[in-house]
């Protein structure tokens, strides 16, 4: 019974983003990186699951040399082992390559009966990795999870609850499954400070391209279909007004205004 | 070829006219391209639905039909419209970047090896080549990504994005009933109940948002927006700090870390404007910022602004509301 949690590392939104106006990129390196803020959520779910059915963690993270980091904070909540997909080659992927990448790394830790992910990265904000990860190896995809009824390592069987549009879907499911979860189903734990010296101390291993066998063809930015061509700074938007006058005056001009724009009936 | 298809989703056959708002980029894009916008509607029956979208301005509906699509089921749906695909070699798909959007582009990115753009903000056609922008950064920055080399060009689009296209009896297209062979037995997934959220609007759907943020100083705070929001037909939304704070559920939550929202108006009371919160709402047509801080970086991006406190404004604009509404 083993479970994979794939976290990634991403800029600290949280602090403050530093940007190069004169270029228009983001400086990422002078940001904190942090774990994804819903892969927190991942690893909570996979440490509540081991709590409940007794099964193995592994968590794997594609990224460059300090993406450790995040593995390093996984192995300080306890997981059982970590795998971070290091290659150069690698570096600018796309969902696509990235979650081929994923997927075979998950097929050579082998066995998996659920991989849980964050719903999206904070960086990214695809959204798509999971469902792309679980088309490539055939699991069932289950994404924006906002609950896990029920699971039946033995049976191969998954109940769970999706947040959707409107509501929630309850799903039962064959595992394998990729399951993707939101904000909110559970309380992500803060490592302790044991877990974080025992961490501090053990290697992390790593995979290339070739340890996991990948067709150098679908990684990397060459390989990547979807292509950036420009950043820009969104035009600003036209100056805004600061209403003035009392309290009477500044709501009544409120009031006619939105009123004007037809919207509200 | 050049024809771009519009992935029209509904709920157990129930669509809201949102469903077919793609229908309109999607013509524009398609005659740019000298290509047909086609509709692709997958479920139990779908003859209403086809007949709406050749209302909105398809010119083709592929329907493909049969019991195994009862509910949305990313495997089943992932594996029919690949057929179809194959079939019919489209050009470019749109999806709404929805939930159903991103989990059924998504199967379709992965099983046939071709990239998405996701949630674009925009799709125009600059020297004949396909460009589309996405919010990045919080929406701090604009990235214009192409997709030159994939086939069919997944594409899924934020909600209200762009305009909806209009709706007109007797205009003519072609429903091409098509059968895949797919089964029940094809799904490793049921969908076993459904249950309606407790909250009647949909933020992402909304025309009108009223939110309200740590400003509120107290849960009973989202009384007062609540009774706000009834009044003006508004749905509720939350910043990040009011949803940790235990004040509202999460589903309320609008930023990076909950749902971006693109509505007509957008009233934010008593947030301060953080960058994961703008990242969520900053594309919306119009924002009013209610804050006590005048320094408040909500006001940079506000169509209208009021320094004050939100509990003394929010009930003098209920009141004028009131009168100016007869209500």
């Amino acid at each position: 019974m083993k479970v994979v949690v794939c976290v990634k590392q991403v800029p600290d939104t949280e602090a403050e983003i530093k940007w190069d106006v004169e270029k228009g990129v983001l400086k990422r390196d002078s940001m904190d990186p942090i774990t994804n803020p819903f892969d927190e959520f991942a690893v909570e779910e996979a440490l509540l699951t081991r709590e409940k059915y007794d099964c193995e963690i592994y968590a794997i993270s594609m990224g460059p040399e300090r993406a450790q980091e995040v593995l390093r904070n996984a192995l300080a909540l306890g997981v059982n082992g970590v795998y971070h997909i290091l290659d150069p080659q690698l570096s600018g992927s796309d969902t696509f390559g990235t979650a081929y990448a994923l997927a075979k790394a998950i097929m050579k830790i082998g066995d998996v009966d659920i991989v849980f992910m964050g719903r999206q990265s904070t960086d990214g904000n695809t959204g798509v990795v999971p469902g792309e990860v679980a088309a490539i190896l055939g699991y069932t995809p289950l994404t924006y999870v906002s609950k896990i009824r029920e699971i039946d390592f033995q049976g191969k069987r998954i109940v769970v609850e999706r947040a959707i549009e409107g509501g929630f879907e309850v799903v039962e499911a064959k595992l394998p499954a990729v399951v993707s979860v939101i904000k909110g189903i559970n309380e992500p734990r803060l490592p302790n400070l044991m877990g974080i010296r025992r961490a501090a101390k053990m290697e992390i291993p790593k995979w290339t391209c070739d340890d996991l066998g990948l067709d150098k063809d679908k990684v990397g930015l060459s390989a990547s279909s979807t292509r950036v061509v420009e950043i820009s700074v969104p035009p600003p938007k036209a100056q805004g007004e600061i209403l003035k006058g009392d309290l009477d005056e500044v709501a009544e001009q409120l009031a006619s205004r939105l009123l004007d724009l037809k919207i509200i009936k | 070829m050049g024809d771009v298809w519009v992935y029209i989703e509904h709920r157990e056959g129930s669509t809201s006219p949102l469903s077919f708002e793609l229908l309109g980029i999607g013509k524009k894009l398609a005659q740019e391209r000298g290509g047909k916008v086609c509709a692709l509607v997958i479920g139990e029956s779908v003859d209403q639905i086809a007949k709406e979208a050749i209302e909105y301005g398809a010119e083709k509906v592929y329907a493909l039909t049969g019991g195994v699509f009862k509910n949305f089921r990313s495997d089943v749906y992932t594996k029919a419209a690949c057929q179809l695909i194959e079939k019919y070699g489209p050009d470019i798909i749109l999806f709404r970047s929805t939930t159903q959007g991103t989990d059924l582009s998504s199967g379709i990115a992965g099983k046939l090896n071709v990239g998405i753009c996701a949630d674009a903000i925009s799709v125009y056609h600059e020297n004949n080549v396909l460009k589309m922008v996405r919010a990045a950064f919080g929406g701090r920055f604009n990235v214009t990504v192409v997709n030159e080399r994939a086939t069919p060009k997944l594409i899924t689009v934020r909600p209200k994005a762009f305009e909806m296209p209009e709706k007109k009896d007797g205009q003519k297209g072609e429903i091409i009933s098509e059968s895949v062979g797919v089964s029940d037995s094809d799904s490793m997934m049921k969908v076993v109940d459904f249950v309606k959220s407790a909250v009647t609007v949909n933020l992402v759907e909304a025309d009108i948002i009223v939110s309200g943020g740590r400003g509120l100083g107290k849960p009973e705070g989202f009384n007062l927006l609540r009774e706000f929001a009834d009044l003006i037909g508004a749905a509720l939304g939350a910043s990040r700090a009011a949803v940790d704070s235990g004040w509202i559920p999460y589903e309320h939550q609008v930023g990076q870390t909950g749902k971006t929202v693109k509505p007509k108006l957008y009233i934010a009371c008593g947030i301060s404007g953080a960058i994961q919160h703008l990242a969520g709402m900053r594309t919306s047509d119009c924002i009013v910022a209610i804050n006590k801080d005048p320094d408040a970086p909500i006001f940079k991006i506000a169509t209208f602004g009021i320094v004050g406190d939100l509990y003394q404004v929010i009930p003098k604009l209920i009141e004028k509301f009131k009168a100016k509404l007869g209500k």
